[in-house]
């Protein structure tokens, strides 16, 4: 008699609030393999299973474009609204103001944002809400099959030989600018560094943004272009290592105090920024617009949290809303009695 | 003195008419910006107080000031409140138009006027009554800087004694509007008390207008479209307001802002049960009400025409997607900037289609300011239930005007939130596919943002969606999805307000008409009546899409004009795509497109020309 020992399947490993790595998945990418998009939405499952954000409370948002597509491709248990090119922030924040305890993650692309959408956009910078919104920056129309948009960098080629012959928008300078509160740049191919940056984002109470360089395989990836997987390599000039500890951990000392600064964020995690330029302060908003600047001016793509402050009121502070969610307030507490009408009524007369 | 001389000059007949008692219409020509509108606002109240009915309209360019305005206010026994087309009384004190606005007057009619401008050599067969606006100002008001001001309470004065108005209703009157300044109760009153005595002393009551008290107005109020509806916003309990300015719905923004700081603001923490943010623009405008929405918030905008252009393509969104969101649109003349002071119904056509692909949007349209209140409610009740965007289709001389009305009536109902799955229903029924018809109606179960199920979230798109909403291509799909929208809009056509009828026996003629048209239009029928002998049934449309009654009603009679406020007969040509096919040579168009406010006369002369009755 021959007995087959099963071994017991190791448990599968859970994070703090008791989910899996897989209840943190989205359906299946439709974007092209080997698209930068793609590597960012695993980026956002890591960040969410890492921090234990709670899948039911994330509102995902996006406009239209390639990268509109993703928020399909992450967190399936959470509600998704992929609206109208150029529009996100408005539809964002429309759900921020209907439901104030809402994550809302907003991933949009370079045309959604700098192009068609750039109006919505400083608009959201102005009114600091919280969000992270989430740049998934190509420098093409990629869905429209392959024209420039306002991030390609002047003389930048096409595939079909087209030079750029405009300035880019570097939308992470307008954002510090106008008043975004947590600003960063990454490379959707820095696992470490872009994981940081989202873990950190997810713990910030205003509005975030992450312009993050993802190359597009099909219409942005050849010779010529500045937004490919081998030139943004090349002229990555990282400003300073970034690290996140969550607010469940205790801080561990891997860094050397002398050359690191720590950034508290709102829930009470940590960031720890190693600097490898000397002088870099992530709080001090002029500083940040020059670094961009003098990237530009070099030919660099500096990557890293240029700005973060957490002293700054949200927009849904400065409304002052009640505690509770808008949209679910019962109606003795949003339709007032019959008296008011009545007094109303009588002024009236 | 000078008064005595033209009364001399007057044709003897002008004098010897018949006393005409509470049925009149005054209209007071300024310029823009002079502050003439505390002023007519009194007058109005004043008038109303004595149980008169009553109703004024501001004719104002799109100026801050300089530009001329005229306010009218007719002041009629029976009721009639829309525009009258001839002026009794005239103020005249714009020596820019002032020359015009005398000679368009009909004989007998009388003119009020600043001295200086001399109109009285204009004409001899109407009454003038000269005052020396500037001589009566400066003791009564010492401050120089507020003259310009204060001396357009004295032809309140003028007209005060010239008509019968008591100075007690005059006092309360000034009382009310300035409620928050007794400082500028007496500095108006005075100059009011002014113009009065002037008038006595100097100009002998001639012409046949007089007012009278009646008790016609008691327990009523008075109040413009754009308050009533901010009010039944409120009451409906709207959380969310996002809008951008725009003549004429600014209004309606900034009166929900001021009654929700007074009375929804939380009283145990002090903190609001809203949140109104004037946005960038109107695609933020309504961007904002369509998160909001989703994220099951009662949310609301409101604007005119060129904010709705903007709006097209995120409420074609709102449609596909199955969003609830409540557009307030105050119609103005178009096209483009148009006339943006003034009234039309131009957006019918426009927002019942309003996006790209097929679409068909409910209309609501309110024809009192008392509809802008309860519609404001129904409105959000029904966008919730349907779940999708819906228009009250409300216009400047409804918004912007005062209006006298009944007392609103408090909402018997409670609030109805439509098909909304929490996460104890998805426990019991273990999942749901959001766009799946399970009742029938055509109208699928969602679920908010926020619920704490692992089967509540499902992703809202405007790309082709299955019942499950996720992304489809497929032929069956596409059409199973449409067809179940089409469905949801025949459930509409049960649930949305059911016209109005009037029926006259005998009538072979019915008259459709819609919004603030409606008071032409009662008028218009007694002249029929009265006039011509002529029965007329009437059908006032209250929402689109249109209930059976109003098919019924086209079928009853023999011919139907179509009345509206726009050159291109919108609700005709709806009524036409929307009609039994042997119905459709029935209907036929009366347009008015001036852009100022309809009047029953015009209606009259139309139906009557067309009926070969002239």
């Amino acid at each position: 008699m021959s007995t087959t020992v099963v071994p017991p399947s190791p448990p599968a490993k859970v994070n703090r609030i008791g989910l899996e790595l897989s209840d943190y998945k989205g359906a299946k990418s439709t974007l092209c393999a080997g698209c930068g998009h793609n590597a960012i939405s695993e980026r956002i499952i890591e960040a969410c299973y890492e921090v234990g954000i709670e899948p039911h409370r994330v509102a995902k948002l996006s406009g239209i474009g390639c990268s509109s597509k993703s928020p399909a491709y992450f967190l399936s248990r959470s509600h998704g609204f992929n609206s109208v090119h150029g529009r996100m922030p408005s539809v964002a924040t429309g759900t921020m103001l209907a439901n104030r305890n809402l994550i809302a993650i907003g991933v949009s692309g370079d045309g959604d944002t700098a192009s068609i959408g750039i109006g919505q956009f400083v608009h959201l910078m102005r009114r600091n809400l919280p969000m992270v919104y989430i740049i998934e920056d190509n420098g093409v129309y990629g869905l429209t099959k392959g024209q420039f948009s306002a991030t390609a960098d002047i003389g930048s080629k096409l595939k079909n030989g087209v030079v750029n012959d405009l300035p880019p928008i570097d939308t992470c300078a307008l954002a510090i600018l106008l008043g975004a509160t947590y600003v960063g740049r990454s490379f959707s191919g820095d696992k470490k560094q872009l994981l940081a940056l989202l873990e950190g984002a997810l713990g910030h109470r205003g509005t975030v943004v992450l312009d993050v360089i993802s190359p597009c395989v099909t219409f942005n990836d050849h010779v010529g272009s500045t937004k490919s997987y081998s030139y943004v390599r090349d002229h990555d000039a990282p400003l300073e290592e970034v690290s996140y500890i969550p607010f469940f951990e205790d801080i561990t000392a891997d860094y050397d105090p002398g050359t690191t600064t720590e950034v508290t964020l709102h829930d009470g995690s940590h960031l720890l920024l190693k600097k490898l330029s000397s002088d870099y302060d992530p709080t001090n908003k002029t500083e940040a617009l020059r670094v961009l600047t003098e990237a530009h001016d070099k030919g660099e793509i500096v990557t890293g949290l240029f700005y973060v402050d957490t002293k700054q009121p949200n927009f849904i502070d400065i409304l002052n809303i009640v505690d509770e969610p808008l949209a679910t307030l019962p109606e003795s507490r949003v339709r007032p009695p019959k008296a008011v009408l009545d007094e109303v009524m009588e002024s009236l007369k | 003195m000078e008064t005595t001389d033209i009364a001399i000059k007057e044709k003897e007949a002008t004098s010897k008419l018949e006393k005409v008692v509470n049925d009149l219409s005054i209209q007071v020509a300024t310029v823009n910006g002079s502050g003439s509108q505390s002023a007519n606002n009194v007058l109005l109240r004043a008038i109303f107080r004595m149980g008169i009915p009553v109703s004024g309209k501001n004719l104002f360019p799109s100026n801050i000031a300089g530009l001329p305005t005229w306010y009218t206010i007719r002041a009629c026994k029976y009721g009639y409140v829309a525009r009258r087309k001839e002026i009794d009384f005239l103020v005249a004190m714009n020596p820019e138009t002032a020359e015009e606005d005398v000679m368009s007057l009909g004989p007998g009619a009388s003119v009020v006027y600043d001295e200086r401008l001399n109109l009285h050599r204009l004409r001899d067969d109407v009454i003038f009554y000269p005052v020396p606006f500037d001589t009566l100002v400066a003791p009564v008001c010492p401050n120089a800087k507020l003259r310009k001001l204060v001396r357009n309470m004295i032809y309140d004065g003028v007209l005060a004694k010239l008509l019968g108005i008591p100075m007690e209703e005059i006092h309360e009157a000034l009382k009310q509007q300035f409620r928050k300044k007794p400082s500028a109760v007496d500095l108006n009153f005075n100059a009011a008390q002014a113009g009065y005595e002037y008038t006595e002393k100097n100009l002998p009551k001639r012409g046949r207008f007089y007012l009278e008290r009646m008790d016609a107005t008691r327990g009523k109020i008075i109040i413009d479209g754009n308050s009533a509806a901010a009010l039944g916003a409120m009451f409906a309990g709207v959380t969310v307001c996002t809008w951008y300015p725009i003549t004429p719905s600014s209004s309606l923004a900034e009166s929900l802002m001021s009654y929700m700081k007074r009375y929804r603001m939380d009283p145990e923490t002090g903190k609001a049960t809203f949140a109104i943010v004037q946005a960038e623009d109107e695609l933020a405008a309504i961007g904002m009400v369509m998160g909001a929405g989703w994220a099951g918030a009662r949310a609301m905008t409101a604007t005119s025409g060129p904010g709705i252009s903007l709006m097209a393509e995120i409420s074609g969104l709102g449609y596909y997607v199955e969003i609830p969101a409540v557009i307030f649109d105050v119609q103005r003349t178009g096209p483009s900037t148009g006339l943006p002071t003034r009234t039309q119904q131009g957006d019918i056509l426009k927002n019942a289609f309003l996006s790209h692909g097929d679409t068909r949007h409910i209309l609501l349209i309110p024809g009192s300011v008392e509809e802008c209140f309860t519609m404001g409610i129904e409105a959000f009740d029904i966008a919730e239930e349907f779940q999708t965007p819906v228009f009250v289709m409300s216009d400047l001389d409804l918004g912007m005007n005062n209006w006298m009305s009944d007392p609103f009536p408090y909402p018997e109902k409670p609030m109805n939130r439509g098909k909304v799955l929490s996460a104890e229903d998805l426990e019991r029924l273990g999942g749901f596919a959001r766009y799946r018809d399970v009742d029938g109606d055509g109208i699928g179960y969602r679920t908010l943002p926020g619920t704490k199920h692992p089967k509540a979230a499902y992703f809202a798109r405007g790309s082709g969606h299955n019942e499950r909403a996720i992304y489809s291509e497929r032929p069956e799909d596409y059409v199973n999805n449409m067809d179940r929208l089409a469905r949801k809009f025949e459930t509409a056509r049960k649930r949305v307000p059911a016209p109005v009828l009037q029926e006259s026996e005998g009538a072979e003629i019915g008259i459709i008409a819609y919004g603030s048209t409606h008071w032409a239009i009662v008028e218009s029928l007694d002249q029929l009546r009265q006039e011509y002998d002529l029965p007329v049934s009437y059908c006032r449309i209250r929402a689109f899409p249109f209930p059976e009654q109003v098919f019924d009603f086209i079928r009853r009679h023999q011919r139907i004009y179509v009345v509206e406020q726009n050159r291109d007969g919108q609700m005709y040509e709806l009524l036409r795509i929307e009609a039994d096919a042997e119905d459709i040579p029935k209907l036929r168009s009366i347009r008015h497109y001036k852009g100022i406010p309809i009047d029953a006369r015009s209606v009259t002369d139309e139906i009557v020309s067309q009926e070969g009755k002239k």
